[in-house]
């Protein structure tokens, strides 16, 4: 009789010879997907979003500058630009635009609209968020110099902007809507992308059909689509097994897989990735005893991540240990330096003994704190669990405080707390996106731990502005041997990312962002 | 009557007054605010500055007091303001999902009436023979099993007998009644059993109680036939306390299926409250827990109709 691990694996590698054999299949036209989509979207709009609800819902129907190419992750390509250059000074960056893209309300697509978009990004006007002005604010000037060429003028190097450029989040929208009102994409869609909108009924699912004038020839493959939003995962496996919706795209835990597995044997197809979200560890530097390094650099020294993986793996999301920057990434430091840094010692007797000593130094041998952490099972609850148990090793009482979102977000923000879990989501590997959640906490609204290092923000600022990358990355880790010797938080692992879909769902690709590969415009039902 | 019917209705004021005061305030004292988690609850990297701007623009800057009076002259006006979250009327995010959450509750009461008053007469009359012993174990079970787990085992026996499962998208009855039955069919009955089991056990023990009454006895000395003594004395008189359940029990589908939406993926007026409480969307929360309110008092003034209809004997003067 199998055991579920040996199905998990006989299932990936049957996964991995189906997708070599799809490779060599021609795409189909025609059908209707049916898909889950575990959140529903406060409003469509992309720029004033961080949630891959809005992301799931909206890419259908938009299109964006440049995006990644998730066959070569975490390579660039072009998606409205066909081509771009970027100056020897990499202070400009000129995009050629395709010919003949049309919005789906039949307005021709132009340079203007581009400039239009990231106007909005990086200046939004008064009553509009952007999300991504941060982001943005090395852009001096847009120039549009004809209807099919955009140029964008830095004040200086910024060594993460091709990546933002090709930040799903960038949905490019018509300047006359734009016009007419700002708000606009928040209630009305009309975008470049390979859907058009159908419907939208609030609770149950969004529709999309066929845009016959995509300018990608041949895309997309669908008819249309259907995004239902099932908000509990029981309700969403059972209709993924009985077949009502076809895929999930962001992922589910190692017990879900295992059921599906069990259930839908070689039906099902299941995709494995390492995943660009972390758990943090944020220590509240504004309370006692957390505003001494000792007792920080202690809790974390005390986290036996290495044993933890290996469990926490086999029941929940978390699994990769890494620093700020996703391990196994170009960027991310490298297991022989990172177990050299506080909190990631394979060594955990002698990480522990040390950590008492420090708890001792410090005059807290019998810390007591509470743990904040969400209310969320997966992966929160593991975590918050786990956390208790390492620091109940070096005779720390933790209080393991779970509470819904909105007065955990409350706590965090506004400082009362003292230590909780935090977490980072990201959408790349890019290391600027990375650490912005660890710069100065004054003026930095990510930050909870509410500590301000010049010393990090400096090293920040310099690693944005290298061009040479083996420089950078040397930045990248001095900044993390500050971050961690400091203490003021701290990855406890990396998320791990599993989605399942029928074998009949084809052309879609797995990245290590759910926030990725929304668009549908390769998928094809092999029906 | 037509004047305790008036004062009935007018009394509904004050309650709902002190519904729409208790719920107003009670939330304002939850931390946090649905900004915050609407901008910042993913990671957002929005600034003080953004935050401020968006608690100005839903009024949320103003003092409690006139807040609260905004919102109590939208009410009387059947304004109820829109949704912090989606910035849709909150009217609107209710009235799409009160569609489904009501057939479901009377789709619900009509399985348990239909089986319960049979069942629970049954009982009664054939007290502790094993018709009466297998209506306590039916009824038991009712009790005993969470709507939401019979719920589970339903779409997993449906799974797993027949590899189907009921449609996951609503389908409004006029629209298309098969598919809409297909859909709702099944938490109904989810539902309706549980609700079933407590009407059946309160119909049993009444009539019980009733038979024993000297009128019954009165009516059979007189020689009428036994289905008349039952049907138009004693089950007339002993479905006066299963009305007030049937009545709550009607009132608590509406907004009380929690669980049980989930399981069958419904989009409800219980899913939605509980999204609205976990983001703090004072404005959903509020209009529903006004709406709730508005159906307990009118179902309850309807119960304490009924209840003159079914006993001459209760006269409200």
């Amino acid at each position: 009789m199998l055991t579920k691990l040996a199905r998990v694996i006989l299932a990936t590698a049957a996964f991995a010879f189906a997708a070599g054999a799809a490779q060599a299949q021609t795409p189909k036209k025609g059908g209707t997907l049916n898909f889950a989509i575990s959140a529903e979207t406060p409003h469509y709009d992309c720029h004033g979003s961080d949630t891959y609800a809005t992301l799931h819902f909206s890419s259908p129907f938009y299109s964006t500058l440049l995006r990644y190419n998730l066959n070569k992750f975490p390579e660039v390509e072009a998606d409205l630009a066909k081509s771009w250059t970027v100056s020897p000074d990499q202070l400009t960056y000129t995009f050629m635009l395709h010919d003949g893209v049309k919005f789906h309300d039949g307005t021709p697509l132009t340079s203007t609209d581009v400039k239009a978009t990231f106007d909005r990004l990086r200046n939004p006007p008064q009553g509009v968020i952007s999300n991504r002005k941060a982001t943005f604010a090395d852009i001096e000037s847009i120039e549009t110099p004809n209807p099919t060429t955009i140029v964008f003028k830095l004040k200086a190097v910024n060594s993460s902007m091709l990546d933002h450029f090709a930040s799903p989040w960038n949905c490019i929208y018509a300047a006359k809507d734009l016009a007419a009102d700002p708000n606009a994409p928040k209630t009305k869609i009309n975008g470049t992308g390979p859907f058009t909108f159908v419907e939208h009924i609030k609770g149950s699912h969004v529709a999309g059909k066929r845009n016959e004038n995509y300018f990608k020839q041949g895309l997309p493959y669908l008819d249309g689509y259907r995004g239902i939003f099932m908000l509990q995962a029981a309700a969403m496996l059972n209709a993924l097994q009985g077949g009502q919706v076809l895929a999930e795209f962001r992922g589910v835990s190692p017990a879900e897989r295992d059921r599906m597995v069990a259930a839908m044997g070689d039906k099902l197809r299941v995709e494995e990735s390492s995943w660009t979200l972390n758990l943090v560890v944020v220590f509240n530097v504004e309370k006692k005893p957390f505003d001494d390094p000792r007792v920080r650099k202690a809790l974390l020294m005390a986290i036996d991540r290495w044993g933890g993986s290996q469990g926490l793996s086999k029941i929940s999301t978390l699994r990769s240990v890494g620093g700020v920057v996703r391990p196994g990434s170009p960027l991310a430091t490298p297991e022989a330096e990172l177990v050299k840094l506080p909190g990631f010692s394979k060594d955990i007797a002698k990480s522990r003994a040390e950590a008492k000593k420090l708890l001792a130094e410090a005059g807290v041998s019998n810390l007591k704190f509470t743990l904040w952490n969400r209310n969320l099972a997966m992966p929160y609850t593991p975590a918050g669990v786990f956390l208790v148990d390492q620091w109940r090793q070096i005779g720390v009482e933790v209080e393991h405080k779970q509470s819904d979102t909105a007065p955990y977000v409350s706590a965090l923000q506004s400082g009362n707390f003292e230590v909780a879990i935090d977490f980072n989501n990201l959408f790349n590997d890019d290391a600027s996106l990375a650490m912005t959640k660890y710069l100065s906490h004054k003026g930095n609204p990510l930050n909870m731990s509410r500590s301000n290092d010049a010393e990090i923000d400096k090293l920040y600022e310099q690693q944005v502005r290298e061009r040479d990358p083996g420089k950078r990355r040397e930045l990248i880790m001095a900044l993390e041997k500050r971050l961690f010797e400091q203490g003021y938080q701290q990855p406890l692992l990396w998320w791990h990312r599993i989605v399942l879909s029928h074998k009949t769902v084809m052309g879609w690709k797995m990245s290590p962002s759910h926030n990725l590969g929304a668009d549908l415009a390769d998928v094809w039902l092999n029906q | 009557m037509l004047r305790y019917t008036i004062n009935r209705v007018l009394l509904m004021i004050p309650t709902l007054i002190g519904v729409a005061v208790l719920v107003f305030f009670l939330l304002r004292v939850v931390p946090g605010d649905i900004v915050e988690v609407k901008l910042r609850g993913d990671g957002g990297n929005v600034s003080q500055e953004t935050i401020e701007m968006e608690r100005k623009r839903f009024g949320l800057d103003r003092p409690l007091i006139v807040q609260f009076a905004d919102w109590m002259i939208g009410m009387a006006k059947l304004d109820l303001g829109r949704s912090m979250w989606t910035e849709r009327p909150v009217i609107e995010e209710i009235s799409l999902r009160l569609e489904l959450s009501l057939q479901v509750a009377i789709m619900a009461t009509l399985i348990a009436v239909l089986i319960a008053i049979p069942l629970g007469t049954l009982a009664a009359l054939f007290r502790d023979t094993w018709i009466d012993y297998l209506m306590r174990i039916i009824t038991i079970g009712g009790l005993s099993i969470p709507s939401f787990w019979f719920g589970m085992l339903i779409m997993l026996s449906l799974l797993a007998f027949f590899n189907w499962l009921p449609p996951i998208t609503f389908t409004p009855i006029y629209v298309d009644p098969v598919a809409n039955l297909k859909q709702l069919i099944w938490p109904a009955i989810a539902v309706g059993y549980r609700y079933c089991a407590v009407v059946a056990r309160m119909i049993r023990s009444s009539l019980l109680e009733v038979l024993n009454e000297d009128y019954i006895r009165t009516a059979r000395a007189k020689g009428v036939f036994e289905r008349l003594v039952i049907s138009r004395h004693a089950l007339r008189n002993a479905l006066l306390p299963a009305i007030t359940v049937i009545g709550l029990e009607f009132t608590f589908l509406i907004g009380g299926l929690v669980v049980t939406e989930q399981v069958f993926n419904l989009n409800g007026i219980g899913q939605l409250f509980v999204q609205s409480v976990s983001r703090n969307d004072f404005m959903l929360i509020q209009g529903m827990v006004m709406l709730i309110a508005a159906f307990y008092v009118f179902v309850n003034l309807i119960i304490d109709l009924l209840y003159a209809w079914f006993d001459p004997r209760i006269r409200y003067n």
